[in-house]
């Protein structure tokens, strides 16, 4: 199969290192269950067993392949490079967070595991937890930053309706760093019987790559559709949102050894680069949070500094470590868009193309105007459309 | 290998005592009680001492110690404030410190000048809890360059073969967790505990090994380190700390008082007057 292929050529390395990032730094407990973790991924990612049930539960239950939509109304009203987007927010549960959760859950069952926890921001991915649970009746505790459940009280109604138990994280923050921390704390205490469905590209080894892995679905899409709608798989530039950076690898991943495919990130600059923001990044330095060494947002003790997003899902200190790798290495550039440029973008979709979308994704949206105009006109950008914007009207009204 | 710290831990189970490993957070609950917080617990008979260096997202840490860091680090310790204490607790005693903390906070000090820097302040172990053991790790060689013991910990989930590396390239001890869990865990049942420490204890061949998480009192230490060398309590005096210094009818020496005698009943099984 192409995809294990890829597996080989890709870093990490063994360590699970994408040049000095990544790796794992976890409590001695975690050790045996990462190495198993690492034997059965990759089994299972071999054993056409699993794939089968992994693309069936993407097609019959997520709704994949999502489309690849032509933004001709966006691509005319900023005269640029043609707009694609692909249509994450089609998947059920409204985001791209699905595809990884699928397959994790798969996993855990062949793992034999009995109990399921996450952590959770914005509550995109505990919902698309608490889904996969309830789809295959395993209970389901999901984590989240006390702050958050209020900003994100429908997502918390979801998740309980379809039987997880919230937990609110009380320490630090209140917000996904310490819905993290309290998630490993948990899998520290209960680790012989519990699998952690991690939600993003972050982690200690192998999550940054099985995450990725798990999400190339979306980039492998977009390769044969858009085949399909220009007669050429590969665009001349790739977009998407990057708070931990998952949708962003999804995207990225089957493009990283086209090298004429150019790509960008945007970052949440939040108020602005000289206030609260969370472009890790763009303005943080190399160290280590949540089991892996990564570019971080922090003072000069090495404590970690608060992040700031209008959008709940990008507001991380942290990063996944391929980006860090990715940016230093200077195969993807990243940008910034600030949470009134995510309104503008929000509005700027809704207006011409007639889909909200999630803050997260409008950060990308944002990026476009001064984007597509680096480029001819006939050549093409395909946009990570992530996620939809439901969860985020309450927000939004604040500023229509 | 020889470490001075093994040496003294050593020593002090072949006198027929366990040895007292006792836990404090430097800084909580502020930077400048720290010096007199450590003298106290030295006075109550620890063995050996692990000053804490706070940090905002402490993984393996339980709520009395996530509580004191998060105190620490409002009250505005520093690295070199940490340090400072350290240095100014070796000159006046004899018994050995460790530091205890994360990763990050070391990186963004820098390897070699932290361990340097260790040394330089009498510190002669370190316990990071977030750094995994590994042969030529760059924490290990800056460890090693500055002669400073890098000690490791194990878990119930650590397999045989791995026990073993880890004894082969840790120095000063090795530390059991006692449970799966964080720090300040409940040990439950605790037949199983002493199964897998008796093993362990078994296994090693360089290090002595002492047991840790979750011990609360003198009888904890007795039945815990059954096999072990010794013990070590953190969360269970980090919880008195806090309830002394609530405590507003009491003065800084009542307070001190009432550390050096919760570690003196830890150590010997009896309040001391």
């Amino acid at each position: 199969m192409s995809i294990s292929h890829d597996l080989v050529q890709k870093l990490p390395d063994g360590n699970g290192r994408f040049g000095p990032y990544g790796g794992s730094y976890v409590p001695e407990i975690l050790v045996p269950a990462l190495q198993e973790l690492v034997i059965n991924f990759t089994q299972a990612w071999g054993d056409p067993t699993f794939q089968q049930a992994y693309h069936e539960l993407l097609e019959t239950y997520v709704g994949r392949p999502t489309a690849l939509t032509f933004a001709n109304r966006l691509t005319e009203e900023l005269g640029g490079a043609k707009i694609y987007l692909k249509r994450e927010d089609l998947c059920h549960t409204g985001a791209h967070k699905i595809n990884n959760t699928i397959g994790q859950i798969l996993l855990a069952r062949r793992m034999g595991k009995t109990r399921i926890i996450a952590e959770t921001g914005a509550g995109q991915h505990g919902v698309a937890t608490a889904t996969v649970c309830a789809k295959f009746g395993m209970p389901c505790i999901v984590y989240m930053g006390a702050e958050d459940m209020e900003r994100q009280h429908l997502n918390v109604m979801r998740m309980k309706l379809l039987g997880a138990e919230v937990r609110p994280a009380v320490s630090g923050s209140q917000t996904l760093k310490d819905a993290t921390n309290e998630a490993i704390r948990d899998w520290v205490t209960n680790v012989r019987d519990t699998f952690y469905i991690i939600g993003s590209v972050v982690g200690p080894h192998p999550y940054p790559m099985m995450v990725r892995t798990l999400h190339e679905v979306i980039g492998n899409e977009v390769k044969s559709q858009l085949k399909q709608a220009e007669g050429r798989s590969l665009p001349d530039a790739l977009v998407a949102c990057v708070g931990g950076g998952s949708n962003a690898m999804g995207l990225f991943g089957p493009f990283l050894g086209d090298s004429s495919v150019q790509m960008f990130g945007v970052e949440a600059s939040g108020e602005g680069l000289d206030g609260l923001h969370a472009a890790t990044l763009t303005l943080g330095e190399p160290g280590v949070l949540h089991g892996a060494m990564s570019y971080l947002l922090q003072d000069a003790e090495g404590q970690i500094s608060l992040a700031h997003s209008i959008s709940a899902g990008l507001d991380y200190p942290g990063v996944g470590p391929e980006h860090s790798y990715l940016k230093d290495t200077g195969r993807v550039s990243y940008l910034t868009a600030s949470d009134s440029e995510a309104i503008m973008g929000v509005k700027l979709l809704s207006s011409t193309e007639g889909i909200i979308p999630a803050l997260e994704t409008a950060h990308a949206i944002a990026a476009l105007p001064s984007l597509v105009t680096q480029f001819p006109k006939d050549a093409v950008l395909v946009v990570n459309c992530s996620g939809r914007g439901d969860k985020d009207m309450g927000t939004i009204s604040n500023y229509v | 290998m020889s470490s001075a710290l093994a040496n003294h831990i050593l020593g002090v189970a072949a006198s027929g005592e366990k040895a007292l490993g006792v836990f404090v957070t430097s800084g909580f609950p502020t930077p400048a009680e720290t010096l007199s917080i450590l003298n106290a617990i030295d006075e109550g008979g620890a063995d050996f001492i692990e000053l804490g260096m706070p940090f905002s997202d402490p993984l393996a840490e339980g709520l009395p110690i996530q509580h004191s860091s998060k105190v620490a680090l409002k009250a505005g310790i520093t690295m070199k404030q940490t340090l400072e204490t350290a240095r100014k607790f070796t000159a006046g005693s004899k018994t050995p410190l460790v530091l205890m903390g994360y990763a990050n906070p070391i990186v963004k000090y820098g390897l070699s000048n932290f361990f340097r820097d260790a040394r330089s302040s009498g510190v002669q172990g370190v316990i990071l809890p977030d750094v995994l053991p590994e042969q030529d790790s760059p924490f290990l060689l800056a460890a090693r360059e500055n002669g400073v013991d890098l000690i490791n910990l194990i878990a119930p989930t650590t397999p045989e073969e791995r026990i073993r590396f880890i004894d082969s390239i840790s120095t000063g001890f090795v530390y059991a967790v006692s449970v799966t869990g964080v720090t300040g865990s409940d040990l439950g049942s605790k037949k199983p505990i002493q199964t897998y420490l008796k093993r362990a204890a078994e296994i090693l061949g360089h290090n002595p090994l002492l047991v840790g998480f979750g011990i609360r009192s003198h009888a904890d230490v007795v039945e815990m380190a059954e096999h072990t060398q010794g013990a070590i309590v953190g969360s269970a005096l980090v919880a008195v700390i806090d309830a002394l210094w609530e405590d507003g009818s009491l003065s800084s020496l009542d307070r001190l008082k009432g550390v050096k005698s919760f570690v003196h009943e830890l150590k010997y099984g009896i309040s001391h007057g």
